[in-house]
């Protein structure tokens, strides 16, 4: 059992996708965890032949506890990997619908060779699916026509309204979700010895570059301003390493790579941060699908374990119908929160004349113990200066 | 298409985005994004599927004509 | 041309329907006349021409010399001279005696004259394996036919077909080959009355289903039905193509098919490398390649000059439970 957040104790295993005798790959979707943070699905870090399930369905066991075996029988190591380890996965990235004629091929970098049949690979297109992320039934363990419409239908089933499917995803339960949050929370604010840092942005040249942009994309392929502020700040991460990463058994370890948690608000109440992995690697294009795909799955309940746990540190996004500036809760073991308020027309300095500019308020809640208010405030202004050149982001 | 078919069309992309509201006491002239507690990501995927759904461009500029039922159904009947 | 009706209604053999086919072809137009080795006084080295001399005469049911090329040049000659001769050949083994006459002769004088001379011969062929009479004796050649331009190549496999065939083939000015397999001679069955006459175009789907197309012609038609019943036992619903012409295929049909079932098992009698279902499979990749969910498969004959022993020749034809594992491995792979 995987941990799916700092402060997940024990979950439940809700469903099995696998069965003894099956063939799995790194990265395949095996089960479906209900967690205080909703339904969750689990991918294997391991390969090889599914042994035994371990854990029957509905039942709830600690966080570390063997739910089932994979490779040889007689091997003594329990199947799933410790909690919470980086994962190499390749960022969620799923592809813009589009034409039924158009042959789809899997965007960025790829676990290892999927084989799709070309019918499965049209179908996946028109459902806007990715096909590689699938695993096959096909000849040769190719994903079929069939698999990618289980899969939708898979996802169909996680949004059905709770009472209609028990034992299936049930999405989450508010109490429960509170519960998790005042757990994280509470244990961020007791340990974690914060510090705020708050700085004002202009963002004239982003609002300007934007809708030139968009103005020239068809509606699917156009960028939310969100996308530049998260990409600014995953640029800025670059210059200033010390804020990504964790903080565990007294120490700073910095992170692998920059994975940005990105915090969506459910509705009915409740919070996640799943991570877009290497997000400082990515184009504004393919950060606005991995975004618009990690919200739908996250209101949907088709998260996945390797997006959970992995960030390296959390950005919060209040949008335009929030306040003007966010001093956010570090979410533990990470260092560093970046906020962003909503964009707002205030009387700015431009050349030594007061104008009305549009700014944006960001805010850095940063763990003490691993860096000092200097180092937040080289990351703000890092920030700041990226996004004067939306161009270059 | 007719009044109630454009308005259930809508409706059915809104539900999609956000299931749990109660799309019956919504009134033509509510804002939807008060309404149902969308955000800017929520509205981007609710224009998105009308671009699809109706099959036609909807330029950045015309986003504010759209924040309504009744802002919706007057902008697809042009 | 009037059609003949069945002369004595019920159950009638693949054979006699030729022979009927045969028979109203010599009634109905004079300038028609038969040619081949056996066909008279023997009536026939399958019995197809059986009484037909007696009925007819020397003129019209003319024994030839132990010569394919002769009398098959013969009925070219015949051909181009107005005359609509229907050429026997006894079996596509000894055709080989005659392939540069059909080939060279039949096939091209109407292109090589620039039309002015047409060749209005039909050769049927006895063709196929599977009555012990060992190498020389069992091929299945009519994919190397359907590669040649200028001629049209048909497979009859139901009674129908075997029955109407003939005479859509006689009134096609171009060389028609039919081949007729000879284990299909003694299989019996009732001809729908309903049929009067049969195109000599189109593929047809015989059986419809939904999982997988199986392709077929001739003999293969029957073992692809069987294992389609197989299969079904299994909830595995086949598609069954009855190819029909092989030269020119049906194309269309064939893409329908497959844009339905998106899998595809191709039978063929002929050795599998270089075979008709070679060029089947190529042209679905080529044109329907983004409706397929799975690998194309083809059931060919084994790559050995056909043994004699009845075992060994079994096992070298295609035979329905292979069809049945092809299939099966296209819908459930292991």
């Amino acid at each position: 059992m995987p941990a799916l957040g700092a402060d997940m104790g024990a979950g439940t295993l809700v469903e099995w996708l696998i069965k003894p005798g099956d063939l799995v790959k790194r990265g395949d979707i095996v089960a479906v965890v209900e967690t205080q943070k909703g339904a969750i699905e689990i991918e294997t870090f391991n390969e090889g032949m599914v042994s035994e399930l371990v854990v029957p369905v509905g039942t709830k066991v600690p966080v570390g506890s063997l739910i089932a075996r994979i490779g040889e029988p007689s091997e003594a190591t329990p199947a799933k990997a410790a909690p919470a380890k980086a994962v190499p996965l390749a960022p969620p990235v799923s592809p813009p619908s589009l034409p039924a004629a158009a042959p789809m091929t899997p965007a960025g970098p790829a676990l290892h060779a999927v084989k799709i049949t070309p019918a499965a690979r049209r179908r996946a297109a028109e459902l806007s699916i990715d096909p590689a992320r699938l695993s096959g039934t096909g000849v040769e363990g190719a994903v079929t026509v069939a698999d990618v419409e289980a899969a939708v239908a898979h996802r169909a089933a996680a949004q059905a309204p709770p009472a209609s499917t028990p034992a299936r995803r049930i999405g989450f339960d508010p109490a429960e979700m509170r519960k998790a949050i005042a757990a994280a929370m509470g244990r961020s604010k007791r340990e974690i010895p914060h510090y705020y840092l708050s700085h004002t942005i202009d963002f004239g040249a982003v609002l300007t570059w934007l809708a030139a942009f968009n103005d020239a994309q068809p509606v699917p392929n156009r960028l939310l301003p969100a996308v530049l502020l998260l990409k600014a700040s995953a640029l800025a991460l670059r210059e200033v390493p010390q804020l990504n990463g964790t903080y565990v058994d007294g120490g700073f370890q910095p992170g692998a790579g920059i994975h940005v948690g990105w915090a969506i608000s459910l509705r009915g109440g409740g919070l996640v941060a799943p991570a877009v992995r290497d997000a400082d690697t990515h184009s504004l294009t393919e950060l606005m699908a991995v975004m618009r795909d990690l919200v739908q799955r996250a209101r949907a309940g088709g998260l996945r374990s390797s997006e959970l746990g992995s960030a390296t540190i959390t950005i919060t996004s209040l949008g335009d119908r929030g306040a003007e500036t966010v001093l956010g809760i570090i979410y533990p073991p990470q260092v560093a929160l970046i906020g962003f308020g909503g964009v707002a027309v205030r009387p700015w300095v431009v050349d030594g004349r007061v104008e009305p500019r549009p700014l944006v308020t960001v805010s850095l809640a940063g763990d003490h113990r691993a860096s000092d208010g200097h180092i937040g405030g080289l990351l703000l202004n890092a920030i700041e200066r990226l996004l004067q050149v939306p161009e270059k982001l | 298409m007719s009044d109630v078919d454009t308005r259930s069309m809508i409706v059915e992309l809104l539900s999609a985005i956000a299931p749990e509201a109660d799309f019956t006491s919504l009134a033509g002239a509510e804002d939807l994004r008060e309404a149902l507690d969308l955000d800017s990501m929520d509205f981007m995927n609710f224009i998105v599927a009308l671009h699809e759904r109706a099959g036609i461009d909807i330029p950045e500029a015309d986003y504010p004509k759209l924040r309504t039922l009744d802002g919706i159904a007057a902008y697809l009947a042009r | 041309m009037s059609a003949s009706v069945n002369p004595t209604p019920g159950p009638i053999t693949y054979r006699e329907a030729c022979r009927q086919g045969l028979r109203d072809a010599l009634l109905n137009d004079p300038k028609t006349f038969l040619m081949g080795e056996d066909i008279g006084r023997y009536g026939g080295c399958y019995a197809v021409t059986k009484g037909l001399l007696d009925e007819f005469g020397e003129e019209r049911v003319r024994d030839t010399p132990l010569s394919e090329s002769a009398y098959v040049g013969a009925g070219i000659g015949a051909a181009l001279t107005g005359m609509r001769p229907i050429v026997e050949i006894m079996t596509v083994n000894f055709s080989l005696l005659a392939l540069d006459q059909i080939v060279n002769n039949a096939a091209t004088i109407p292109h090589m004259s620039g039309g002015q001379f047409a060749v209005p011969l039909v050769i049927r062929i006895a063709t196929g394996g599977g009555r012990r009479v060992a190498a020389q004796h069992s091929h299945s050649l009519e994919g190397w036919y359907a590669h040649i331009p200028g001629l049209r190549i048909l497979a009859p496999a139901v009674l129908e077909d075997a029955r109407f065939m003939l005479a859509a083939a006689l009134a096609d000015p171009n060389p028609v080959l039919i081949f007729e397999h000879v284990m299909l001679y003694n299989v019996e069955g009732e001809l729908d009355p309903a049929v009067i006459g049969v195109d000599i175009d189109r593929a047809k789907v015989r059986r419809e289903g939904s999982d997988v197309s199986v392709i077929a012609y001739g003999n293969g038609l029957f073992k692809a039905l069987a294992a389609a019943e197989t299969l079904a036992a299994d909830e595995i619903s086949s598609e069954v193509v009855d190819l029909r012409v092989l030269r020119p295929l049906d194309t269309a049909t064939i893409l329908a098919s497959v844009a339905k079932t998106r899998r595809c098992v191709i039978v063929d009698e002929g050795w599998k490398s270089g075979s008709l279902a070679a060029e089947i499979g190529m042209r679905i990749v080529e044109q329907a390649f983004f409706d397929l969910d799975a690998p194309l498969r083809r059931v060919c004959g084994r790559e050995v000059p056909m043994p004699y022993a009845a075992h060994l020749e079994d096992a070298a034809l295609p035979q329905a439970a292979d069809i049945v594992a092809a299939a099966r491995g296209l819908v459930h792979p292991a």
